[in-house]
């Protein structure tokens, strides 16, 4: 079937016409809590510049965002705000998970500190590096754009299917067999 | 025992408390005196009549397995100073469990507010008197007492029911 379209006319999908627009134009939401935050300034200015990418638009309102950076370590009193904050951010959405703290507790294996963020809410990047160059930052905006291109739908329906947890249980049957060799490890006095 | 000509808070204290036999001991330019806890109340408020207006610590120790230590297992040390003459002295006071209890000095200096509180997060040891003895840097519901020695790496009084969000529901 031949049809003439002017040259200036292009016929596309509905869902890559909006994968197009969200790529170019992610707004992070610069959770940043420790070193990582550091880099993450860096990434935004002059030197590596985030606005090649189009995602120099960081906003410190989750309701203006569509993309959370997680920079650092996340404390078990910090978890319920960045929960919160996660929740706040509209449609369509996605998280980046930068650090070795944020992904997996980092050298932090305490008490204190989340054993990756990955636990509690989804991630859909990780970025290794402690902390990450500012170059693996923007690898991962990079993953992320293609994420959006080739998953996105207008309508943001393909996170619909992804109803599992991103990270292991917080009840591994591995972390309570440590845990209780731990506790063993030392009498308990009181 | 050493002795220390200069300043006045330890002269005033030894004045103050003969019968406790107070000793100064010098470390670097340290001062320390160790006082029992019964008589600590006593002893800081007759500190900051003498011009120790400034708290600048307190902290506490657990000397459980520690080598070489006395029989005594928490260590609470608080820090005063002058401000007027820059004399500080350390004063060092044991506790035990139990009850680990001592009294709080909230009255004498306001600093004592968060670093009581603060001793009380990490060990366990009360204030009595404290207008307001919660956690300060543990979670509410945090149950433990982490900077005790007897205290796991992690795996005790931690809360893990935090809701999991998966993608599909947020």
């Amino acid at each position: 079937m031949a049809v003439n379209l002017p040259e200036n006319v292009l016929i596309t999908q509905l869902d890559q016409l909006a994968n197009w627009g969200r790529k170019y134009s992610l707004w992070p939401m610069p959770f940043a809590t420790a070193c990582c935050g550091i880099e993450l300034m860096a990434t935004a200015s002059s030197r590596f510049d985030i606005a090649r990418f189009g995602a120099e638009a960081m906003r410190f309102t989750p309701r203006q965002c569509d993309l959370m950076i997680v920079a650092g370590r996340v404390v078990m009193k910090m978890l319920p705000v960045l929960q919160r904050i996660w929740l706040q951010m509209p449609e369509p959405k996605w998280c980046i998970s930068m650090g070795a703290c944020a992904s997996t507790g980092g050298v932090f294996d305490t008490y204190a500190v989340v054993q990756g963020i990955d636990r509690f809410i989804p991630v859909d990047i990780y970025v290794p590096g402690c902390p990450p160059r500012p170059e693996q930052l923007l690898a991962a905006v990079i993953e992320i754009q293609d994420k959006v291109q080739k998953t996105g739908t207008y309508n943001a329906r393909e996170f619909a299917r992804r109803t599992q947890a991103t990270g292991p249980s917080p009840f591994s049957p591995d972390e309570l067999i440590r845990i209780r060799e731990a506790n063993e490890q030392l009498p308990v006095l009181s | 025992m050493e002795t220390d000509s200069t300043g006045v808070f330890v002269p005033a204290l030894q004045k103050a408390f003969p019968d406790l036999g107070l000793a100064l001991t010098l470390f670097r330019d340290n001062r320390r005196m160790v006082v029992p806890a019964d008589r600590l109340f006593d002893v800081m408020a007759t500190l900051k009549s003498v011009g120790a207006d400034f708290l600048f610590e307190i902290t506490a120790v657990d000397y459980l397995e520690y080598e070489g230590a006395g029989p005594d297992r928490f260590a609470v040390v608080y820090g005063v100073c002058s401000t007027e003459s820059g004399e500080r002295l350390i004063v060092k006071t044991f506790v035990n469990d139990p009850d680990p209890e001592l009294p709080s000095v909230y009255e004498l200096w306001k600093a004592a507010d968060w670093l009581e509180r603060e001793v009380f997060d990490m060990y366990g040891i009360r204030f009595r008197g404290h207008p307001d003895l919660r956690r300060v840097l543990c979670p509410d519901e945090f149950t433990s007492f982490p900077l005790r020695k007897d205290y796991p790496l992690k795996g005790r009084g931690e809360r893990h029911n935090f809701p999991v969000i998966t993608r599909a529901e947020s």
